[in-house]
């Protein structure tokens, strides 16, 4: 089994957006910054569970809809003075094309 | 690249400041030496009189530790005196022999206090007040001897005599003047303090000139010019300040009483800038904490070589650290000279407040034993507020204004420390006053991201502000009255607005490649501003960008706590009919629509939308006639009416109607924040329309206009506009306050706010007292209007557009 999935092409990611895949686990959302950096975290702010995918994308950063908390993309960490932390997953393109690492609960989800 | 190397002579409060700002913006810009006098890390000096006082340890008011020059890669030479600048080879040297070049200088020498020039000045047992080793003579003289005085009683003498006084010694305060602090008060509100400190045990020598300090080796007593004679085994002189220039002057750097800096803090040597208490600024020298924290800001912006910042001097307002007793004065206090004075007195409670107005705009003021408002005063002081509107009331505070809401606790000094001061995020005042002191919180902006105090609605933002005000005294920093979008850029709303429109700036990335934002693509406070700016400057042109939209703006519907959407179709002027009705009934029952609720606005919520049903959702809607509420936007959402003259008794217009015609008119516009109307038919106003945006409430012979209220968080009513005669005037004016609003007010401004900052006076003038302007204004609120009356859920419903409310892809 491979350890990558294929879920779309980049541009059906909007820059400075993001997408969501519905896994088992939980929604993971997959950003696109304004440099094309694509980034996957667990679609759920540490604070009180918003759901990331739908905030304002910054820089490599992402600011929740519910209660403004700003959080990496890059680390998953909450942007101090705020702390937490929201899981990531490994993400790649290549030709167009966005891809995975498979998900699983094992790692934490 | 290879670093420049930065040295910072003077290792205190704003020479550090200027380091941190430094860091935060061009964190490896330079290499950063430091050196200071002092055998101390950076301490927080205003605190020194708590520490007299015993309420505070030397520990506590280390700002920056050795830890933190070290992380910072900063090298600090503590207890190394720097004794001249060679300009030409660009190099340092110390009264130890040490060298070291610069790139760039900063000079930060602060000030000594300034010693009368009597006969027995050097005795022992004189000393200054102004840093740790002044409070440790003093300390330890407390110990062992018993008379103390204290020449000069200004803010600083002041705080030294209460701490001397606390260690107990007796303690006299010889004054040359007949006023204490004559530089922050009047002579009323200096009589209350004296009373309230001769009370608690102070002795006072006024307009008594000291001649002489009389002592062999340690000092035995003070002589005046009238032959008198007081015992002494300490005197503190505090009788001001003096710029530390001696250096900067035998380097030939032009320094009168301190170094000459313009506004972007740079010395005579475009290498030296200088920043603090050494500093003369157009004429003025400093010696109050806030505008340092200022100064500090711009410095480290020429030095991160953004150069766009100026500093152009400061307002500030002082508080006495002295327990018990409340005191605030700020500005042109003294009053006299062509102002005005508004005066409340109270001596029984000890209570007085002086206001200093000139054109209804507050100048000064100075509050003695009820300072509650200052904060509110100096707030609007400094953005020169009319007061007209509530002028007969403003001596009473804020509390008294006639509107209430949330919030009626006003005097934080009085709350227990369980006191829950932030409501919407539970936090209570000994949480706010820890971080204050464990953190060092300095700013209304530091508390809020620390606590998260007032950082929601905001309606706690006067309490927080003067629980920084009391823990820190004149410490507090207020935010600068030029007050930057956000933490991208330095420039304020109305530059930004200006820019776009002068400069024809049509993009976002236009606006912060022209503005040299300090971000790559913004952040979420900035980007929203700017996409609403450029749809109001360029209706026909601009393409909104819904990735600079909050989500409920994106998405046309709101997003509630756990990540379903409400819908509320519009419902025209709360007028609706069975089949609207049905049609919402079918689509609950249809899509198990979890709650349906009536609004507050007279419109029907569906909640717990997952977001990939909201596109059928609306289809089923739309089919029906049903279009976007927009009660998710910055936008207009309701108008609210009652019945009128169609059905009700007492009604004198058809208010349903004009409702109706307003909503039909205004939907679909956006505006800087929400807009809510309503229409009533009489003057019972059973619409509520004087606590709206814009209200219209008929009588017999016409419309009265009312605008700027608000409900939320502070109740307040709206200020009368004007009375009209036609329905179609209603709509004119209607359309031209939107308008004004539009392109004046700043984003997230709700008209209550923005009348509040403009005055009534203003908006009078632009729509009541100028028909063209009026006329103008609406046609352009018309134009506008054409290119945004589309249903967005109509557009979204499409199915070339639903792809974007689903998964990318579902996995296992």
């Amino acid at each position: 089994m491979s350890d990558w999935i294929e879920i779309g092409l980049l541009e059906d990611i909007p820059p400075q957006g993001s997408r969501i895949v519905e896994t088992a686990f939980g929604n993971i959302a997959v950003f696109r910054t304004v440099e094309d950096r694509v980034f996957a975290v667990r679609d759920h702010c540490p604070h009180k569970g918003g759901p990331l995918s739908q905030g304002i994308v910054h820089g490599n950063r992402v600011t929740c809809p519910l209660h403004n908390w700003t959080i990496s993309l890059e680390s998953g960490e909450a942007v101090a003075p705020d702390s937490g932390c929201t899981r990531t997953y490994s993400v790649k393109v290549e030709a167009g094309r966005v891809y995975l690492g498979r998900p699983s609960e094992a790692a934490g989800g | 690249m290879k670093k420049q190397k930065l040295i910072v002579i003077g290792n205190g409060m704003a020479g550090i400041r200027t380091v941190e700002e430094l860091l935060k913006i061009a964190p490896d810009a330079y290499d950063i030496t430091v050196f200071g006098a002092e055998p101390h890390c950076n301490y927080n000096r205003i605190l020194l009189s708590p520490v007299l006082a015993g309420e505070k340890k030397l520990d506590d008011i280390i700002l920056n530790d050795d830890a933190w020059y070290e992380t910072n890669g900063i090298t600090l030479h503590k207890g190394r005196t720097v004794t001249e600048i060679n300009r030409r080879r660009r190099l340092v040297r110390t009264e130890d022999g040490m060298e070291a070049s610069y790139d760039r200088l900063l000079l930060a020498t602060g000030s000594m206090p300034f010693m009368l020039p009597v006969p027995g000045k050097d005795l022992l047992g004189v000393v200054g007040f102004r840093d740790i080793r002044d409070v440790e003579l003093m300390l330890q003289a407390s110990e062992k001897y018993r008379h103390a005085v204290v020449i000069g009683g200004g803010l600083l003498g002041l705080e030294a005599a209460n701490g001397l006084k606390k260690r107990g010694m007796t303690v006299t305060v010889v004054h040359l003047l007949d006023t204490l602090m004559e530089r922050q008060l009047d002579k009323p509100a200096a009589n209350l303090l004296k009373r309230a400190l001769q009370e608690s045990g102070l002795d006072f020598r006024m307009e008594a000139q000291t001649e002489a300090i009389l002592g062999q080796n340690r000092v035995t007593g003070v002589r005046f010019k009238d032959g008198s004679e007081i015992p002494a085994d300490l005197v503190v002189m505090a009788v001001g300040i003096r710029p530390n220039v001696d250096l900067a002057k035998s380097a030939g750097i032009h320094c009168e009483r301190g170094i000459l800096v313009n506004d972007t803090l740079q010395t005579f040597d475009p290498r030296i800038y200088a920043v603090g208490e050494c500093v003369q600024h157009r004429r003025q020298l400093f010696g109050l904490v806030a505008p340092l924290f200022e100064q500090a800001k711009v410095c480290a912006n020429h030095l991160a070589e953004y150069g766009i910042a100026r500093y152009e001097g400061s307002v500030t307002s002082t508080k006495l650290k002295v327990t018990g007793i409340d005191l605030f004065s700020a500005g042109e206090f003294q009053g006299g000279n062509g102002y005005e004075e508004l005066l409340f007195q109270d001596p029984a409670r000890g209570v007085y407040k002086k206001l200093v107005v000139e054109s209804n705009r507050i100048k000064g003021a100075v509050l003695y034993g009820d300072t509650g408002d200052g904060a509110w005063y100096f707030q609007m002081m400094r953005d020169g507020t009319d007061i007209s509107a509530f002028r007969e009331n403003i001596l009473f505070g804020q509390a008294h204004l006639g509107d209430s809401g949330h919030g009626a606790e006003n005097h934080a000094a009085l709350m227990p420390d369980t006191a829950e001061v932030c409501g919407c995020n539970g936090v209570c005042k000994k949480t706010i006053v820890d971080s204050i002191v464990q953190k060092k919180l300095f700013t209304l902006e530091d508390v809020r991201a620390h606590t998260k105090a007032s950082a929601s609605c905001g309606s706690c933002t006067g309490l927080v502000e003067q629980i920084l005000q009391s823990t820190l005294g004149s410490d507090y920093s207020v935010s600068p009255a030029k007050k930057p979008l956000c933490k991208c850029t330095d420039r304020t709303h109305e530059e930004v607005r200006e820019a776009i429109r002068a400069e024809n700036l049509k993009t976002i990335p236009v606006v912060m490649q022209f503005l040299d934002w300090k971000t790559a693509d913004g952040c979420h406070s900035c980007r929203p501003a700017l996409n609403y700016y450029l749809l109001c400057q360029w209706p026909d042109e601009y393409r909104d960008d819904p990735q600079s939209r909050f989500i409920n703006e994106r998405a046309h519907a709101n997003i509630q706590k756990d990540g379903t959407y409400s819908v509320v179709p519009r419902i025209w002027g709360g007028v609706t009919n069975p089949q609207e009705l049905r049609a919402i009934a079918d689509v609950a029952e249809k899509f198990a629509v979890p709650t349906v609720k009536i609004t507050g606005g007279q419109r029907i919520d569906l909640l717990g939308v997952p977001r990939e049903q909201l596109p059928a959702v609306w289809a089923e809607l739309g089919k029906h006639g049903l279009v976007s509420g927009h009660a998710y936007g910055k936008s207009l959402r309701t108008v609210k009416t009652c019945v009128g003259k169609e059905w009700c008794r007492f009604g004198t217009q058809d208010s349903t109607k004009m409702g109706i015609d307003l909503e039909k008119m205004t939907w679909g516009s956006w505006t800087p924040a929400k807009v809510k109307m309503a229409v009533s038919g009489c003057p019972r106003n059973c619409a509520e329309a004087t606590i709206k945006d814009f209200g219209v409430v008929a009588v017999d012979s016409g419309w009265e206009l009312h605008v700027g209220g608000n409900g939320g968080v502070k109740v307040r009513a709206t200020d009368f506009l004007c009375k009209i005669d036609t329905d179609d005037e209603v709509k004119e004016y209607c359309g031209a306050y939107m308008q004004l609003y539009r392109e004046e007010a700043r984003y997230l401004e709700r008209t209550a706010h923005w009348i509040e900052r403009v005055g009534l006076a203003y908006v009078k003038q632009r729509i009541v007292d100028d028909p063209e302007g009026r006329k103008a204004l609406h046609q352009r609120f018309l134009d506008s209007q054409k290119n945004a009356q589309v249903d967005p859920w109509a557009e979204l419903a499409k199915e070339s557009e639903r792809g974007q409310f689903m998964p990318l892809r579902k996995v296992g």
